[in-house]
Protein backbone atom coordinates (compact mmCIF):
# COMPACT_ATOMS: atom_id res chain seq x y z
CA UNK A 1 0.00 0.00 0.00
CA UNK A 2 1.11 3.48 -0.79
CA UNK A 3 0.63 5.02 2.66
CA UNK A 4 3.05 2.50 4.17
CA UNK A 5 5.94 3.66 1.99
CA UNK A 6 8.64 5.30 4.11
CA UNK A 7 8.75 9.13 3.79
CA UNK A 8 12.37 9.53 4.79
CA UNK A 9 13.92 10.05 1.30
CA UNK A 10 11.84 13.22 0.71
CA UNK A 11 12.61 14.51 4.19
CA UNK A 12 16.28 13.77 3.63
CA UNK A 13 16.17 15.56 0.29
CA UNK A 14 14.65 18.66 1.83
CA UNK A 15 17.16 18.57 4.68
CA UNK A 16 20.04 18.27 2.23
CA UNK A 17 18.68 21.19 0.21
CA UNK A 18 18.37 23.34 3.30
CA UNK A 19 22.00 22.78 4.26
CA UNK A 20 23.72 22.53 0.88
CA UNK A 21 22.21 25.44 -1.10
CA UNK A 22 23.52 28.12 1.29
CA UNK A 23 26.89 26.39 1.15
CA UNK A 24 26.94 26.54 -2.65
CA UNK A 25 25.98 30.17 -2.52
CA UNK A 26 28.91 30.86 -0.24
CA UNK A 27 31.31 28.93 -2.45
CA UNK A 28 30.19 30.73 -5.63
CA UNK A 29 30.46 34.17 -4.07
CA UNK A 30 33.90 33.41 -2.63
CA UNK A 31 35.34 32.45 -6.04
CA UNK A 32 34.07 35.50 -7.92
CA UNK A 33 36.63 37.50 -9.93
CA UNK A 34 38.71 39.86 -7.87
CA UNK A 35 39.95 43.11 -9.36
CA UNK A 36 41.96 46.07 -8.16
CA UNK A 37 39.68 49.03 -7.46
CA UNK A 38 41.71 52.14 -6.94
CA UNK A 39 42.91 54.44 -9.72
CA UNK A 40 46.57 55.25 -9.12
CA UNK A 41 47.25 58.10 -6.78
CA UNK A 42 43.85 58.65 -5.24
CA UNK A 43 42.71 56.09 -2.73
CA UNK A 44 40.83 58.58 -0.54
CA UNK A 45 38.46 59.68 -3.31
CA UNK A 46 34.88 59.58 -2.14
CA UNK A 47 32.46 59.84 -5.08
CA UNK A 48 29.43 60.81 -3.03
CA UNK A 49 31.16 64.04 -2.01
CA UNK A 50 31.22 65.22 -5.63
CA UNK A 51 28.55 66.24 -8.11
CA UNK A 52 30.10 67.46 -11.33
CA UNK A 53 28.51 70.00 -13.65
CA UNK A 54 29.44 72.36 -16.47
CA UNK A 55 28.52 75.88 -17.44
CA UNK A 56 28.49 77.09 -21.06
CA UNK A 57 28.60 80.83 -21.72
CA UNK A 58 27.18 81.39 -25.18
CA UNK A 59 28.25 85.06 -25.12
CA UNK A 60 31.89 83.97 -24.91
CA UNK A 61 31.99 81.20 -27.51
CA UNK A 62 33.94 82.25 -30.61
CA UNK A 63 33.31 79.03 -32.55
CA UNK A 64 36.99 78.17 -32.94
CA UNK A 65 36.29 74.44 -32.46
CA UNK A 66 39.27 73.86 -30.15
CA UNK A 67 36.97 72.00 -27.75
CA UNK A 68 35.84 69.62 -30.48
CA UNK A 69 39.44 69.03 -31.53
CA UNK A 70 40.63 68.47 -27.96
CA UNK A 71 37.74 66.13 -27.19
CA UNK A 72 38.43 63.99 -30.25
CA UNK A 73 42.12 63.72 -29.41
CA UNK A 74 41.65 63.14 -25.68
CA UNK A 75 38.92 60.53 -25.97
CA UNK A 76 39.99 58.91 -29.26
CA UNK A 77 36.64 59.74 -30.81
CA UNK A 78 36.55 58.36 -34.39
CA UNK A 79 37.79 60.92 -36.93
CA UNK A 80 34.80 60.63 -39.28
CA UNK A 81 32.84 63.89 -39.21
CA UNK A 82 29.69 62.21 -37.87
CA UNK A 83 30.98 61.10 -34.47
CA UNK A 84 31.23 63.70 -31.71
CA UNK A 85 31.18 63.75 -27.95
CA UNK A 86 31.01 67.54 -28.13
CA UNK A 87 30.34 69.83 -31.07
CA UNK A 88 29.63 73.50 -31.77
CA UNK A 89 26.50 74.69 -33.57
CA UNK A 90 26.16 77.98 -35.39
CA UNK A 91 22.74 79.58 -35.07
CA UNK A 92 21.77 82.24 -37.61
CA UNK A 93 18.45 83.84 -36.79
CA UNK A 94 16.97 85.69 -39.80
CA UNK A 95 14.77 88.80 -39.36
CA UNK A 96 11.78 86.53 -39.89
CA UNK A 97 11.31 82.78 -39.77
CA UNK A 98 13.17 79.80 -38.41
CA UNK A 99 16.76 79.90 -37.20
CA UNK A 100 19.32 78.23 -39.48
CA UNK A 101 21.61 75.85 -37.59
CA UNK A 102 24.75 74.24 -38.96
CA UNK A 103 27.79 72.46 -37.58
CA UNK A 104 30.22 71.44 -40.35
CA UNK A 105 32.52 68.76 -38.93
CA UNK A 106 31.21 69.74 -35.52
CA UNK A 107 32.87 73.13 -35.91
CA UNK A 108 36.28 71.51 -35.60
CA UNK A 109 37.73 73.31 -38.65
CA UNK A 110 35.95 76.58 -37.99
CA UNK A 111 32.88 77.77 -39.85
CA UNK A 112 32.69 78.64 -43.56
CA UNK A 113 31.47 82.04 -44.62
CA UNK A 114 27.72 82.44 -44.67
CA UNK A 115 26.09 82.81 -48.09
CA UNK A 116 25.96 86.52 -48.96
CA UNK A 117 22.18 86.46 -49.36
CA UNK A 118 21.55 85.11 -45.87
CA UNK A 119 20.05 87.87 -43.75
CA UNK A 120 21.33 87.99 -40.19
CA UNK A 121 19.17 89.29 -37.39
CA UNK A 122 21.11 87.57 -34.65
CA UNK A 123 23.80 84.93 -34.72
CA UNK A 124 25.73 83.01 -32.07
CA UNK A 125 27.57 79.75 -31.38
CA UNK A 126 26.25 77.04 -29.08
CA UNK A 127 28.64 74.36 -27.83
CA UNK A 128 26.80 71.10 -27.22
CA UNK A 129 27.69 67.96 -25.28
CA UNK A 130 26.07 65.33 -23.11
CA UNK A 131 23.97 67.20 -20.55
CA UNK A 132 24.82 64.65 -17.83
CA UNK A 133 21.16 64.62 -16.80
CA UNK A 134 20.31 63.85 -13.20
CA UNK A 135 17.26 62.06 -14.60
CA UNK A 136 18.64 60.56 -17.82
CA UNK A 137 16.32 58.89 -20.34
CA UNK A 138 19.27 56.97 -21.82
CA UNK A 139 19.83 55.18 -18.52
CA UNK A 140 16.15 54.38 -18.14
CA UNK A 141 15.99 52.57 -21.47
CA UNK A 142 19.23 50.58 -21.25
CA UNK A 143 18.13 46.95 -21.11
CA UNK A 144 21.36 45.59 -19.63
CA UNK A 145 22.51 48.19 -17.12
CA UNK A 146 25.46 49.23 -19.29
CA UNK A 147 24.88 52.95 -18.86
CA UNK A 148 24.32 54.55 -15.49
CA UNK A 149 24.71 57.65 -13.37
CA UNK A 150 27.84 57.29 -11.29
CA UNK A 151 27.73 58.32 -7.66
CA UNK A 152 29.59 61.55 -8.54
CA UNK A 153 26.87 62.50 -11.00
CA UNK A 154 28.36 61.58 -14.38
CA UNK A 155 26.52 59.41 -16.92
CA UNK A 156 28.97 56.71 -17.99
CA UNK A 157 28.92 53.73 -20.37
CA UNK A 158 30.25 50.29 -19.42
CA UNK A 159 32.09 49.26 -22.59
CA UNK A 160 32.27 45.62 -21.60
CA UNK A 161 28.58 45.37 -20.82
CA UNK A 162 26.96 47.37 -23.63
CA UNK A 163 25.31 45.15 -26.23
CA UNK A 164 25.09 47.90 -28.85
CA UNK A 165 21.30 47.89 -29.10
CA UNK A 166 21.19 51.70 -29.68
CA UNK A 167 18.14 52.28 -27.46
CA UNK A 168 20.02 54.95 -25.51
CA UNK A 169 21.00 56.74 -28.74
CA UNK A 170 17.33 56.93 -29.67
CA UNK A 171 16.32 57.97 -26.18
CA UNK A 172 18.75 60.87 -25.77
CA UNK A 173 16.82 64.07 -26.54
CA UNK A 174 20.07 65.97 -27.10
CA UNK A 175 21.63 63.68 -29.70
CA UNK A 176 24.67 63.33 -27.49
CA UNK A 177 25.31 59.62 -28.11
CA UNK A 178 26.62 57.64 -31.06
CA UNK A 179 27.49 54.03 -31.75
CA UNK A 180 31.25 53.62 -31.80
CA UNK A 181 32.02 52.27 -35.31
CA UNK A 182 34.73 49.80 -34.26
CA UNK A 183 33.88 48.99 -30.65
CA UNK A 184 30.17 48.65 -31.55
CA UNK A 185 29.12 50.09 -28.21
CA UNK A 186 27.37 53.32 -27.31
CA UNK A 187 29.77 56.19 -26.67
CA UNK A 188 29.29 59.63 -25.19
CA UNK A 189 30.84 62.51 -23.27
CA UNK A 190 32.00 61.47 -19.80
CA UNK A 191 33.03 64.98 -18.65
CA UNK A 192 36.48 63.39 -19.27
CA UNK A 193 35.88 61.26 -16.19
CA UNK A 194 39.43 59.88 -16.35
CA UNK A 195 40.76 63.45 -16.16
CA UNK A 196 38.53 64.84 -13.44
CA UNK A 197 39.34 61.88 -11.19
CA UNK A 198 43.00 62.92 -11.56
CA UNK A 199 42.18 66.53 -10.65
CA UNK A 200 42.45 67.80 -14.24
CA UNK A 201 39.87 69.75 -16.22
CA UNK A 202 37.91 68.08 -19.03
CA UNK A 203 39.85 68.43 -22.29
CA UNK A 204 37.29 70.81 -23.85
CA UNK A 205 37.44 73.12 -20.84
CA UNK A 206 41.25 73.02 -20.86
CA UNK A 207 41.35 73.89 -24.56
CA UNK A 208 38.69 76.61 -24.60
CA UNK A 209 40.57 79.88 -25.19
CA UNK A 210 37.78 82.18 -24.01
CA UNK A 211 36.55 80.34 -20.90
CA UNK A 212 33.18 79.79 -22.53
CA UNK A 213 33.10 76.44 -20.74
CA UNK A 214 33.25 76.41 -16.97
CA UNK A 215 33.70 73.13 -15.13
CA UNK A 216 33.00 72.54 -11.48
CA UNK A 217 30.81 70.93 -8.89
CA UNK A 218 27.26 71.75 -7.92
CA UNK A 219 27.20 73.10 -4.39
CA UNK A 220 30.91 73.81 -4.21
CA UNK A 221 31.50 77.28 -2.75
CA UNK A 222 33.84 79.89 -4.26
CA UNK A 223 34.37 78.19 -7.62
CA UNK A 224 34.19 79.56 -11.16
CA UNK A 225 31.03 77.54 -11.73
CA UNK A 226 29.40 79.04 -8.65
CA UNK A 227 30.17 82.53 -9.86
CA UNK A 228 28.91 81.65 -13.33
CA UNK A 229 25.62 80.34 -11.92
CA UNK A 230 25.28 83.36 -9.68
CA UNK A 231 25.85 86.14 -12.17
CA UNK A 232 24.11 84.77 -15.24
CA UNK A 233 20.58 83.96 -16.25
CA UNK A 234 20.82 80.19 -16.49
CA UNK A 235 18.92 77.94 -18.86
CA UNK A 236 19.09 74.24 -19.51
CA UNK A 237 18.22 72.62 -22.82
CA UNK A 238 14.69 71.21 -23.22
CA UNK A 239 13.67 71.79 -19.59
CA UNK A 240 10.14 70.53 -20.33
CA UNK A 241 11.47 66.98 -20.61
CA UNK A 242 12.40 66.94 -16.90
CA UNK A 243 15.75 65.39 -17.63
CA UNK A 244 17.37 67.78 -15.12
CA UNK A 245 20.49 68.53 -17.16
CA UNK A 246 23.70 69.46 -15.40
CA UNK A 247 25.09 71.46 -18.30
CA UNK A 248 23.97 75.02 -17.60
CA UNK A 249 23.73 77.56 -20.40
CA UNK A 250 24.04 81.32 -20.09
CA UNK A 251 22.62 83.27 -23.01
CA UNK A 252 20.72 80.40 -24.59
CA UNK A 253 17.76 82.11 -26.22
CA UNK A 254 14.55 80.33 -27.14
CA UNK A 255 15.89 79.17 -30.52
CA UNK A 256 18.42 76.93 -28.79
CA UNK A 257 17.22 73.43 -28.10
CA UNK B 1 -9.87 14.88 8.00
CA UNK B 2 -8.99 13.89 4.51
CA UNK B 3 -6.00 15.62 2.97
CA UNK B 4 -6.62 16.27 -0.69
CA UNK B 5 -4.09 14.51 -2.81
CA UNK B 6 -1.87 16.62 -5.08
CA UNK B 7 -2.93 15.90 -8.65
CA UNK B 8 -0.51 13.60 -10.38
CA UNK B 9 0.18 15.94 -13.33
CA UNK B 10 1.38 18.77 -11.05
CA UNK B 11 4.28 16.82 -9.60
CA UNK B 12 6.55 16.91 -12.69
CA UNK B 13 5.56 20.55 -13.26
CA UNK B 14 6.54 21.47 -9.72
CA UNK B 15 9.82 19.68 -10.23
CA UNK B 16 10.46 21.61 -13.44
CA UNK B 17 9.63 24.89 -11.71
CA UNK B 18 12.07 24.12 -8.92
CA UNK B 19 14.70 23.27 -11.50
CA UNK B 20 14.11 26.57 -13.37
CA UNK B 21 14.37 28.57 -10.17
CA UNK B 22 17.58 26.79 -9.24
CA UNK B 23 18.99 27.40 -12.73
CA UNK B 24 18.10 31.08 -12.48
CA UNK B 25 19.79 31.43 -9.11
CA UNK B 26 22.92 29.66 -10.28
CA UNK B 27 23.08 31.63 -13.55
CA UNK B 28 22.74 34.91 -11.68
CA UNK B 29 25.57 33.88 -9.42
CA UNK B 30 27.84 32.78 -12.24
CA UNK B 31 27.05 35.29 -15.00
CA UNK B 32 26.49 38.54 -13.11
CA UNK B 33 29.73 40.43 -12.54
CA UNK B 34 30.70 40.56 -8.91
CA UNK B 35 30.16 44.25 -8.41
CA UNK B 36 26.90 44.48 -10.35
CA UNK B 37 24.27 46.15 -8.20
CA UNK B 38 26.70 47.39 -5.60
CA UNK B 39 25.63 51.03 -6.06
CA UNK B 40 22.82 50.64 -8.59
CA UNK B 41 21.79 48.69 -11.66
CA UNK B 42 25.30 48.63 -13.10
CA UNK B 43 28.73 47.09 -12.65
CA UNK B 44 30.45 49.21 -10.02
CA UNK B 45 33.91 48.42 -11.41
CA UNK B 46 32.97 50.04 -14.74
CA UNK B 47 33.49 53.42 -13.04
CA UNK B 48 37.10 52.48 -12.31
CA UNK B 49 37.55 51.19 -15.85
CA UNK B 50 36.60 54.62 -17.22
CA UNK B 51 38.66 56.44 -14.59
CA UNK B 52 41.75 54.41 -15.47
CA UNK B 53 41.89 55.55 -19.13
CA UNK B 54 45.03 57.38 -20.25
CA UNK B 55 45.09 61.14 -20.63
CA UNK B 56 46.31 62.94 -23.74
CA UNK B 57 46.15 66.56 -22.57
CA UNK B 58 48.49 67.15 -19.64
CA UNK B 59 46.96 70.42 -18.43
CA UNK B 60 48.59 73.86 -18.34
CA UNK B 61 50.02 73.38 -14.82
CA UNK B 62 52.21 70.56 -16.13
CA UNK B 63 53.58 72.78 -18.95
CA UNK B 64 54.33 75.60 -16.51
CA UNK B 65 56.58 73.35 -14.44
CA UNK B 66 59.35 73.36 -17.07
CA UNK B 67 58.37 76.25 -19.36
CA UNK B 68 57.77 78.72 -16.55
CA UNK B 69 59.33 81.63 -18.49
CA UNK B 70 56.93 81.26 -21.41
CA UNK B 71 54.05 80.63 -19.05
CA UNK B 72 54.77 83.78 -17.03
CA UNK B 73 55.03 85.85 -20.20
CA UNK B 74 51.71 84.50 -21.43
CA UNK B 75 50.01 85.14 -18.09
CA UNK B 76 50.83 88.85 -18.43
CA UNK B 77 49.13 89.08 -21.80
CA UNK B 78 45.69 88.89 -23.36
CA UNK B 79 46.33 85.20 -24.01
CA UNK B 80 46.39 84.48 -20.27
CA UNK B 81 43.21 82.43 -20.57
CA UNK B 82 44.47 80.40 -23.52
CA UNK B 83 45.91 77.11 -22.26
CA UNK B 84 49.20 75.96 -23.82
CA UNK B 85 47.59 72.89 -25.36
CA UNK B 86 44.86 74.94 -27.04
CA UNK B 87 47.46 75.80 -29.70
CA UNK B 88 50.18 73.20 -29.16
CA UNK B 89 47.89 70.16 -29.00
CA UNK B 90 47.93 67.27 -26.55
CA UNK B 91 51.21 67.12 -24.63
CA UNK B 92 50.91 64.31 -22.10
CA UNK B 93 53.26 62.23 -24.30
CA UNK B 94 55.76 65.12 -24.20
CA UNK B 95 55.62 65.16 -20.39
CA UNK B 96 56.35 61.42 -20.35
CA UNK B 97 59.20 61.59 -22.85
CA UNK B 98 60.26 65.21 -23.47
CA UNK B 99 62.98 64.31 -25.98
CA UNK B 100 61.09 61.74 -27.99
CA UNK B 101 57.84 63.57 -28.51
CA UNK B 102 57.55 67.29 -29.27
CA UNK B 103 54.15 68.99 -29.29
CA UNK B 104 53.07 70.69 -32.48
CA UNK B 105 53.99 74.33 -33.11
CA UNK B 106 51.40 75.82 -35.47
CA UNK B 107 52.94 78.63 -37.51
CA UNK B 108 50.46 79.02 -40.35
CA UNK B 109 47.93 81.84 -40.59
CA UNK B 110 45.06 79.36 -40.75
CA UNK B 111 45.67 78.35 -37.16
CA UNK B 112 45.46 81.91 -35.79
CA UNK B 113 42.41 82.73 -37.89
CA UNK B 114 40.53 79.82 -36.29
CA UNK B 115 39.94 82.35 -33.50
CA UNK B 116 40.88 85.71 -35.03
CA UNK B 117 39.49 85.44 -38.56
CA UNK B 118 36.41 87.59 -39.05
CA UNK B 119 33.16 85.72 -38.51
CA UNK B 120 29.92 87.62 -37.96
CA UNK B 121 28.76 85.00 -35.44
CA UNK B 122 31.63 85.77 -33.07
CA UNK B 123 30.83 88.01 -30.09
CA UNK B 124 31.20 91.74 -30.71
CA UNK B 125 34.53 93.09 -29.52
CA UNK B 126 36.49 89.87 -29.99
CA UNK B 127 39.63 90.86 -31.95
CA UNK B 128 39.19 89.71 -35.54
CA UNK B 129 40.85 90.46 -38.86
CA UNK B 130 39.85 89.72 -42.43
CA UNK B 131 42.76 87.49 -43.48
CA UNK B 132 42.55 88.54 -47.15
CA UNK B 133 42.98 92.21 -46.24
CA UNK B 134 45.23 92.08 -43.17
CA UNK B 135 48.86 91.71 -44.41
CA UNK B 136 47.95 88.83 -46.73
CA UNK B 137 50.20 85.77 -46.75
CA UNK B 138 52.47 86.99 -43.97
CA UNK B 139 52.78 84.60 -41.05
CA UNK B 140 51.09 86.18 -38.02
CA UNK B 141 54.23 85.64 -35.95
CA UNK B 142 56.20 88.16 -38.06
CA UNK B 143 54.41 90.93 -36.17
CA UNK B 144 52.58 89.25 -33.26
CA UNK B 145 54.27 87.21 -30.54
CA UNK B 146 51.64 84.56 -29.66
CA UNK B 147 52.80 84.25 -26.06
CA UNK B 148 52.42 88.00 -25.61
CA UNK B 149 50.12 89.10 -28.42
CA UNK B 150 50.08 92.82 -27.71
CA UNK B 151 49.86 94.97 -30.82
CA UNK B 152 53.25 95.52 -32.48
CA UNK B 153 52.44 99.21 -33.00
CA UNK B 154 49.39 101.39 -32.51
CA UNK B 155 47.06 100.84 -35.48
CA UNK B 156 47.01 103.78 -37.88
CA UNK B 157 43.39 103.37 -38.83
CA UNK B 158 40.29 101.88 -37.25
CA UNK B 159 39.95 99.42 -40.14
CA UNK B 160 42.98 97.45 -38.95
CA UNK B 161 40.74 95.86 -36.33
CA UNK B 162 37.22 96.98 -37.26
CA UNK B 163 37.38 96.23 -40.97
CA UNK B 164 33.92 94.75 -41.20
CA UNK B 165 32.29 97.84 -39.69
CA UNK B 166 34.34 100.14 -41.91
CA UNK B 167 33.27 98.09 -44.96
CA UNK B 168 29.62 98.25 -43.95
CA UNK B 169 29.77 101.97 -43.35
CA UNK B 170 31.56 102.56 -46.67
CA UNK B 171 28.47 101.55 -48.66
CA UNK B 172 25.98 103.29 -46.36
CA UNK B 173 24.71 106.88 -46.22
CA UNK B 174 27.26 107.48 -43.48
CA UNK B 175 30.18 106.71 -45.84
CA UNK B 176 31.63 110.21 -45.68
CA UNK B 177 31.77 110.34 -41.88
CA UNK B 178 34.95 109.37 -40.11
CA UNK B 179 34.73 107.05 -37.09
CA UNK B 180 35.69 109.81 -34.69
CA UNK B 181 32.80 112.01 -35.86
CA UNK B 182 30.59 109.90 -33.60
CA UNK B 183 33.00 107.94 -31.36
CA UNK B 184 35.13 109.55 -28.68
CA UNK B 185 38.44 107.74 -28.92
CA UNK B 186 40.60 107.57 -25.76
CA UNK B 187 44.27 107.33 -26.74
CA UNK B 188 44.67 104.23 -24.57
CA UNK B 189 42.23 102.33 -26.76
CA UNK B 190 44.94 102.07 -29.42
CA UNK B 191 47.30 100.44 -26.91
CA UNK B 192 44.93 98.40 -24.75
CA UNK B 193 41.78 97.89 -26.83
CA UNK B 194 40.27 95.30 -24.49
CA UNK B 195 40.33 97.33 -21.29
CA UNK B 196 39.78 100.81 -22.76
CA UNK B 197 36.87 100.99 -25.18
CA UNK B 198 35.98 103.63 -27.74
CA UNK B 199 32.81 105.36 -26.66
CA UNK B 200 29.44 105.41 -28.32
CA UNK B 201 27.61 108.78 -28.34
CA UNK B 202 26.12 109.40 -24.91
CA UNK B 203 23.68 112.14 -25.94
CA UNK B 204 20.88 112.46 -28.51
CA UNK B 205 22.29 115.82 -29.50
CA UNK B 206 25.29 114.13 -31.11
CA UNK B 207 23.07 112.69 -33.84
CA UNK B 208 20.87 115.76 -33.63
CA UNK B 209 23.73 117.88 -35.02
CA UNK B 210 22.72 116.56 -38.44
CA UNK B 211 19.30 114.94 -37.95
CA UNK B 212 17.42 117.45 -35.73
CA UNK B 213 14.70 119.43 -37.51
CA UNK B 214 16.54 122.70 -36.89
CA UNK B 215 20.07 121.40 -37.59
CA UNK B 216 22.34 123.32 -39.89
CA UNK B 217 23.05 120.47 -42.34
CA UNK B 218 22.43 119.40 -45.93
CA UNK B 219 18.73 119.48 -46.88
CA UNK B 220 18.56 115.82 -48.06
CA UNK B 221 19.46 114.47 -44.60
CA UNK B 222 16.44 112.85 -42.88
CA UNK B 223 15.13 114.99 -40.02
CA UNK B 224 13.34 114.21 -36.79
CA UNK B 225 11.89 116.29 -33.97
CA UNK B 226 14.55 115.67 -31.34
CA UNK B 227 12.24 116.57 -28.45
CA UNK B 228 9.49 114.07 -29.31
CA UNK B 229 11.04 111.31 -31.51
CA UNK B 230 11.95 108.21 -29.48
CA UNK B 231 12.10 110.16 -26.26
CA UNK B 232 14.08 108.51 -23.48
CA UNK B 233 16.31 106.48 -25.79
CA UNK B 234 19.69 107.20 -27.26
CA UNK B 235 19.53 107.15 -31.06
CA UNK B 236 21.71 104.03 -31.43
CA UNK B 237 19.48 102.10 -29.06
CA UNK B 238 17.05 101.77 -32.02
CA UNK B 239 19.09 102.65 -35.13
CA UNK B 240 22.28 100.97 -36.30
CA UNK B 241 24.37 103.92 -37.55
CA UNK B 242 26.93 101.84 -39.52
CA UNK B 243 24.14 100.61 -41.74
CA UNK B 244 21.32 103.18 -41.43
CA UNK B 245 18.06 101.55 -42.50
CA UNK B 246 17.25 104.55 -44.74
CA UNK B 247 19.75 102.97 -47.14
CA UNK B 248 17.54 99.96 -47.85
Amino acid sequence: MNDKKPTTPRRDFLKTCATKIPQWLLVFSAFGPEQARAVDGESDYNPVEHNYAMGVDIHKCIGCGRCVDACKKENKVPEEPVYFRTWVERYVVPPEGEAHVDSPNGGRDGFPELPADREIFRTFFVPKLCNQCANPPCVQVCPVGATFVSRDGVVLVDDTYCVGCRYCIQACPYGARYLHPTKKVADKCTFCYHRIRRGLLPACVEACPTQARIFGEVGQQSSPLRRFLRFNDINVLKPALNTEPKVYYAGASREVR
Amino acid sequence: MKVKKIPQQLIPLAFLLALAVAALVIMRLVLLPETFGEYGHYRALAVDDVAALDIAYAGHQACAECHDDVYELKQQSNHRGVACEACHGPAAAHIEAPDEYAPEVPRNREHCTLCHGYNPTRPTGFPQIIPELHNPRQPCMTCHQPHHPELPHAPEECAACHRQIVNEKAVSHHASLSCTTCHDLPAEHLVDPVMVRALKPSTREKCGQCHASNADSAPEIPRIELATHGEGYLCWECHYPHQPEANR
